[in-house]
């Protein structure tokens, strides 16, 4: 590990304090970063991490304290200037233009005229160099979210900065593109650039960062060297208590079965989506499978082919609960028990400016809330504030907006709402993408228990962690073509990992594209 | 220094409310402002404007008799626009609406039967929808943008009511005027207020407030087309029909438009000619927005917006001025309104110029 050069700080924060109307997001917070360190911030949503980065990157101006660079008073009032200075951030919502190419939407952080066949070419040598493959002439529109997030890395790579903020960078990547990540941004602080590193895994912190803050409520609760500490004691430092473990019960298994996709192919419209092809999958009550993989090779095609969001030619392929289904739209499917959790929250899994009584509504309205084609809000409100305290949804009330809400109390709302209508099948996707530890272990919580209650349990995820967690079984997705399903207890992160490169016994080997 | 807006990151709710009003006031402002450049006292302007039409209770009447076609247009269009469904063919629905209502009307002359004047409604609706119609399935089947095809149904439909009143429909004895016979008594709708022109159609647009007002805040499809005008990808998560939702927001606005239309030929018309609607179809989409897509709203926007239409008829009369003074008004409320509803989203903040 390069031990960090006593000069003056790259970065030192001071008092910095940043208050809402409605709450004190950032009170009195100091921060030093070295040169060539990698600084962990941690601290659970709505601790104040986002708020302090943006305070960095010059997206909001703080109401107190002082920022200095390389040892000078500076003001950040945008980001551009930040740039300037030297800082790159990643954020965590990705801030691309969908209807133009990876190419364009590098070019437009990047002052002065370009020329965009020279840019193509660079793009290509840092995706190459740091192990973050993706092709500079696609439609962002048509990327993954993990792929989004490559172009968003390799964006700021491109500007040489001496600062990079990376926030939640590695939950969409697979282990070995975690381990080549790493590799490249200790390589990145070897030459010197400091990095600033927002995540909630915390084994990933203690494997790679120098120092960490911690934040809770807004204020600084503790500073540590994460080698010297264990997991549970930086959990206890960010949470204020100890971390819940995960109570799993024994698998049922051999129930009946709940979903059957059996030869399931599928083009899409979409030019550059990935194609299904012969997909075979079962789901049990009393189980939870597990799909893995690197995002962008069919899972987002999968979902909606279960979902009924695509609609279908095959109606044998997809059976729910012993009848054919294929043709069936989501409410339709829904009606017969299945509910499901998008990876998008505001905008799929939840309408923004609707008050969360009205979301209750977009899918649980046959839950006694209708009268005559009539709406009874007063079911749907007690529903909403059943949910919200059953899943510990921090928000004003049942009337809050959906947008109002931090990404992981969205997602325990939805996640909530789905669990609450008794599902005898219930999909998720990407249940903890982003979701602080304290919400996504509650998360995994509610969803084992639902299990343990005789439901069938699909969880598509990226975090391979997760899924070693809850799940009974593993199959992995890799350029449309599933592999057969593996006990959890019998494989390991490694086998997986080699599978998610589309390297599976039996497997037809053109080599999987989308693999880092 | 240059201007620049950035997003609120809490749009106002207030001032949701709040800027139809503030819209309102500066029309006023600057309608003022127009009677000077135009060298006419702004006081007296503002008189024969806004005040004349309302001095006795006869006023009053045409005051409700204008704003029912108004109240009826707006609030059909409104369930479309809630749900991201463009319909700007009111206007020709409306006309094809006092076509097919009237035609019942015309070839059942002699006829005394009480049921007449409830099929001649219904068959006003009915054409709406018919019209309305086109463009749902233009744009359900082959997603042709309905305000597109909408707009240019509204011509279709002009050169259609042209044609007729100067060809087939023409009434012999009518000195070859372009319209039809006079409708009978029992084709024509019941005066509510005697010594006015206010007929049974007021009754109408007061049910159709009523009920749009339940449709779209207390029924499940209205809050399926919500849900479909905000975030369609919810709409499409949760098995909402996207075509359902076209298909109901253009035929609402088809049949209020068509009843509209019968009314006004079954009413104060009393027979088909070339002018049916001074362009009720157009300004209830001014109606439906300066009352935020609410029909509380709107039964207040569609009275204002007939006294903008008497106004300019008075400003004709006593102040010799174009009658197209109160178009004048009209866009200046859309103009004003649109402006307001930038600043609820958006905030002004002057920042200097990068190099």
């Amino acid at each position: 590990m390069p031990t960090p050069s006593p000069d003056t700080p790259r970065l030192a924060i001071r008092g910095i304090r940043k208050v809402y109307p409605s709450v004190i997001a950032n009170d009195g917070i100091d921060l030093v970063v070295m040169p060539g360190e990698i600084h962990a911030v941690l601290g659970e949503n709505g601790a104040g991490k986002s708020t302090l980065m943006k305070v960095i990157y010059g997206v909001i101006r703080p109401d107190e304290g002082e920022i200095l660079w390389e040892g000078e008073r500076v003001t950040v009032p945008n980001p551009a200037q930040a740039r300037a200075l030297g800082i790159g951030m990643v954020f965590q919502h990705f801030s691309l233009f969908e209807t133009l190419t990876v190419v364009q939407n590098v070019a437009l952080s990047i002052p002065g005229k370009l020329d965009l066949a020279a840019l193509s070419k660079r793009i290509e040598e840092v995706s190459e160099r740091y192990g973050l493959p993706v092709d500079p002439r696609r439609m962002v529109h048509a990327l993954s979210v993990g792929e989004r997030q490559r172009v968003e890395i390799i964006r700021c790579l491109l500007q040489n900065p001496r600062l990079l903020i990376l926030d939640e960078p590695t939950s969409v990547l697979t282990p070995q593109a975690v381990r080549k990540l790493f590799e490249t941004l200790r390589q990145l602080a070897a030459e010197g650039v400091s990095i600033l590193y927002i995540s909630h895994k915390l084994d990933e912190i203690q494997e790679l960062c120098h120092k960490a803050t911690v934040l809770r409520g807004g204020k600084v609760t503790g500073t540590c060297t994460p080698s010297q500490e264990t997991p549970q004691t930086m959990a206890r430092l960010m949470i204020g208590v100890d971390l819940p473990a995960c109570c799993h019960g024994e698998a049922e298994g051999g129930g009946e079965v709940r979903l059957r996709i059996q030869g399931l192919s599928h083009v899409t419209d979409d030019p550059f989506g990935t194609n299904l092809k012969d997909i075979h999958l079962e789901v049990r009550s009393g189980e939870i499978l597990g799909i893995a993989g690197v995002s962008g090779n069919g899972q987002q095609e999968l979902l909606r082919a279960i979902s009924g969001e695509e609609p279908l030619t095959q109606k044998q392929a997809i059976e729910l609960c012993g009848l054919p289904v294929g043709h069936l739209n989501p409410a339709r499917r829904r009606g017969l028990g299945m509910c499901f959790v998008p990876e998008e929250r505001l905008g799929r899994g939840a309408v923004p400016r609707l008050s969360l009584t009205e979301n209750i509504l977009l899918t649980a309205y046959r839950k006694g809330m209708l009268f005559a084609g009539l709406i009874r809000f007063g079911v749907a409100k007690r529903f909403a504030e059943e949910c919200i305290k059953r899943f510990d949804v921090k928000c004003g009330g049942a009337h809050s907006e959906a947008k109002s809400l931090s990404g992981g109390n969205l997602q325990k709302f939805i996640v909530g709402r789905e669990i609450m209508q008794e599902p005898r099948l219930l999909v998720l996707a990407q249940p903890t993408w982003g979701v602080d530890v304290g919400a996504s272990s509650f998360i995994r919580q509610s969803v084992l228990d639902l299990r343990n209650s005789g439901s069938a349990v699909l969880v598509i995820s990226e975090e391979l962690e997760e899924l070693f967690e809850i799940c009974d079984r593993i199959q992995v997705i890799a350029k449309g073509t599933l592999s057969p399903s593996k006990l959890t207890a019998d494989t390991n992160v490694e086998e997986i990992g080699m599978w998610m490169s589309g390297l599976w016994p039996g497997a037809k080997t053109e080599g999987a594209s989308h693999v880092a | 220094m240059w201007l620049k807006f950035e997003p609120r990151p809490e749009p106002s709710r207030v001032m949701t409310y709040l800027s139809p009003l503030l819209a309102v006031g500066l029309m006023f402002l600057s309608g003022l402002i127009l009677f000077l450049i135009l060298g006419k006292s702004p006081v007296e302007g503002f008189k024969v404007f806004f005040m004349n039409p309302l001095r006795d209770s006869y006023g009053v009447a045409e005051l409700l008799l204008k704003a029912t076609p108004l109240m009826l247009c707006a609030v059909g269009l409104s369930v479309g626009f809630k749900a991201n469904v463009w319909n700007i063919g009111a206007e020709g629905q409306l006309l094809i609406g006092a076509l097919a209502g009237g035609w019942l009307a015309l070839r059942f002359e002699g006829s005394h039967s009480p049921f007449l004047l409830p099929a001649m409604i219904l068959a006003g609706a009915l054409g709406g929808m018919l019209w309305a119609a086109i463009p749902a399935f233009l744009r359900t089947r082959f997603n042709a943008n309905e305000i597109l095809t909408s707009l240019m149904l509204v011509y279709v439909a002009e050169l259609m009511v042209s044609w007729l009143v100067h060809g087939p429909w023409k009434d012999p004895d009518g000195f070859n005027f372009p319209q039809t016979k006079l409708f009978s008594a029992a084709a024509t709708l019941p005066i509510l207020l005697t010594g006015t022109r206010v007929n049974a159609a007021l009754l109408f647009a007061l049910v159709a407030l009523v009920v749009g007002w339940v449709f779209m805040n207390r029924s499940f499809m209205g809050y399926q087309m919500k849900v479909a005008g905000q975030a369609e990808f919810a709409g499409r998560y949760a098995g909402f029909s996207a075509k359902r939702s076209v298909w109901i927001g253009m035929l609402a606005g088809g049949a209020m438009a068509g009843v509209a239309g019968i009314s006004e030929v079954a009413g104060p018309i009393g027979q088909i000619t070339e002018h049916i609607s001074p362009g009720y179809g157009f300004a209830a989409m001014i109606v439906a927005f300066v009352g935020r897509l609410s029909p509380i709203g709107i039964l207040f926007s569609s009275l204002l917006m007939a006294l903008l239409y008497m106004g300019g008829e008075q400003a004709q009369q006593y102040l010799n001025l174009p009658s197209s003074i109160s178009k004048v008004f009209q866009g200046m409320l859309l103009f004003f309104l649109l402006g307001s509803d930038v600043f609820i989203n958006f905030r002004p903040r002057l920042v200097r110029r990068r190099k």
